[in-house]
């Protein structure tokens, strides 16, 4: 167990390694003069040559990487250009928003996902399963962006309740906060619970079939006690896994919702500092997302490894 | 329970399934759990009819993507101010948008965006990454270790982010840039669903037969071995397929796809969300959803049927 965690997290900092290098290297190796970029076409070299010394471009390579490393250690990851807001700042705004997204749809997903996939599971194939099973598909088939627009059109045109836009902080007024946090989330449980509900569903039905759980019914348990106690934890590591991937991807994923909501968390903010050509941004912000995504993954697969002993063994 | 299939070596889920491999979580769920019904129900024979149904469909939107130019549409970017908003009519089939172009028109010229970025860009993932996944699965060792280690740092971005950001210092966005970034993004996952197919084919008695005829590396590789694979592959490419679409409309929407005024799904819904527009005229927004709901549904379909037919005999063996 101990070699495990250990080869785990090596292999943690040797892809966060990775992972910082590749972002540096966004602005270094992709075609263009970041000062053209910057500036414009037409700006004076002397101003140039100023941006190349800020930016310390005029070192070498592994210099600037270093330099840039240690800065980033020290919560220092550059400034925007257009803002003069400090990256640090930006994430410091925009971070808890993705967390409440993020927890609000999930619970939402799981709490419908989880009942609908046992109620399924319990007579696969029957009329509830194939409701559930083609409902979700029918789910997977709609984008965010979609959903959003249909949902839109449903509460702003024929409701005639247009959907609130922006962001109250949970510590202004926790009605406001909810009410903003809402639709959002909504829009991001429903692409969340298809998933989930049909994870649960396929493995849930595999491990109905088992031994144990005949064992089960015929000490005379019910079907509730059989299916949360005995099944539903052999059934939830896919369940597990997914979520990991999920919640890593909508620390960034969360684009679509946030853009259309006007609420300021990382996606967003990625989102208007792409259009702003604002580099530092996009290159902070990536660093910070990238390495969430990984440091959840690896959170997932080490929960994994607790539920499930056959892989502690392993 | 670790699934049979699952492409880690160990069986475990290692980052290889549950940390990195898949796009979006629906692929986790294609690669980590069983055939779906494949506890309950006897193995399906036949593809069935509604996976002809979605193919027809996918074809016949995708040639009227190809064919596009040829067909009597109205140039998708002619602005006609007399013709603001119209709904649906003889003349204007869907109606016209706020700037009075041609719905119609800018649907199927849009779809040749999302689907050339979709299957462009999965074919060629599919060319790099499922070459290597057959030489890493066959030829094991370093070779494999060695690409393995490859995938394994791509898949540890987040693909959307991966996407976003190469996108925003590679300018200007061109169609032969999106679909090269999307494939670069997708050969990983291709490689991996590959390689497991390859690596549980490699084991089996009739290539071990084969080798100890004397067969030589190729020919157990494309007679033996590709038969065994293709299924698999296909079945995951079009979810491949399917995400690439998702992807790129919401690029697309958030303005970040190809440039306007070049149409594509994603940033006719969008434009049709902004400005009130919804209030006057829903379909901007809607019809062009409504195409994408009815592509995505019938691409993961086909995909799903395909598995639940080829996977059983797969795993079964």
């Amino acid at each position: 167990m101990r070699k495990y965690v250990l080869t785990k997290v090596v292999q943690l900092l040797a892809v966060s390694f990775i992972i910082s290098v590749a972002v540096f290297l966004l602005v270094h190796l992709l075609p263009g003069d970041p000062t053209v970029t910057i500036l414009g076409p037409d700006d004076t070299p002397q101003n140039k040559a100023i941006l190349l010394h800020q930016l310390g471009l005029d070192k070498g390579l592994v210099t600037q990487y270093w330099t840039w490393l240690d800065n980033v250690f020290h919560g220092n990851l550059g400034r925007s250009f257009t803002t003069r807001q400090s990256v640090t700042n930006a994430l410091s705004v925009a971070v808890p928003i993705d967390v409440e997204l993020i927890v609000v749809s999930q619970v939402m997903a799981l709490v419908v996902a989880i009942p609908l996939a046992l109620l399924a599971a319990r007579r696969p194939n029957r009329y509830l399963d194939r409701i559930a099973t083609t409902t979700s598909f029918g789910l997977l088939a709609l984008p965010v962006f979609v959903i959003s627009t249909i949902g839109t059109l449903i509460l702003a045109v024929k409701l005639h309740a247009l959907p609130a836009t922006g962001f109250t902080r949970l510590s202004q007024s926790f009605g406001d906060n909810l009410r903003s946090v809402l639709l959002p989330s909504i829009a991001l449980a429903l692409g969340s619970v298809a998933i989930y509900y049909r994870l649960l569903r396929s493995d849930l039905v595999g491990t109905l079939q088992e031994d144990f759980v005949t064992m089960a019914r015929s000490k005379g348990l019910s079907t509730f006690y059989v299916l949360t106690r005995h099944a539903l934890r052999p059934s939830s590591f896919s369940l597990l896994a997914g979520l990991g991937i999920s919640i890593g991807s909508l620390f960034t994923g969360a684009f679509v919702v946030e853009y259309i909501f006007q609420l300021p968390g990382i996606g967003y903010q990625l989102w208007s500092a792409i259009n702003a050509r604002d580099y530092l941004v996009v290159q902070g912000m990536a660093l910070v997302a990238a390495i969430a995504y990984l440091f959840i993954n690896f959170v997932i697969d080490f929960l994994l490894t607790t539920l499930d002993p056959r892989v502690r063994r392993a | 329970m670790p699934d049979p299939s699952s492409t880690s070596d160990s069986g475990a889920p290692g980052p290889g399934d549950a940390g990195a491999s898949v796009l979006v979580a629906t692929q986790v769920e294609a690669e980590r759990a069983p055939p779906a019904t494949a506890a309950t129900a006897p193995a399906r024979r036949k593809l069935g009819v509604l996976f002809w149904i979605c193919l027809g469909w996918v074809v016949a939107m995708a040639l009227l993507a190809i064919l596009a130019s040829l067909l009597p549409l109205k140039n998708p970017n002619f602005q006609n101010y007399n013709a603001l908003n119209t709904g649906p009519s003889l003349h204007n089939l869907l109606g016209t948008d706020d700037l009075g172009r041609d719905l119609l028109a800018r649907i199927i010229f849009g779809s040749r965006v999302s689907l050339s970025v979709g299957f462009a860009s999965v074919a060629l993932g599919m060319l790099v990454g499922g070459t290597l996944g057959m030489i890493a699965g066959y030829r094991g060792g370093i070779t494999d270790n060695l690409i393995n280690a490859g995938s394994f740092v791509i898949l540890a971005f987040p693909p959307f982010l991966a996407i976003l950001v190469v996108e925003a210092f590679w300018q200007p966005t061109t169609l032969l840039k999106l679909i090269i970034i999307f494939a670069a993004v997708g050969a990983p996952q291709l490689f991996r669903v590959v390689r497991a197919s390859t690596l549980a084919a490699t084991g089996r008695d009739y290539v071990v037969a084969a080798r100890a005829l004397g067969a030589t590396h190729r020919r157990i590789v494309t007679r033996e071995i590709l038969p065994n694979v293709v299924p698999a592959a296909i079945s995951f490419a079009l979810i491949g397929v399917a995400l690439a679409i998702v992807i790129e409309g919401s690029l697309a929407f958030l303005g970040l796809s190809i440039k306007l005024p070049t149409a594509s799904l994603g940033n006719i819904i969008s434009a049709g969300t902004q400005n009130n527009n919804l209030q006057t005229n829903i379909y901007p927004a809607l019809l062009p959803s409504l195409y994408i709901f009815l592509l995505l549904s019938a691409l993961t379909l086909m995909g799903d049927r395909l598995r639940s037919r080829f996977d059983v005999k797969e795993v079964s063996i």
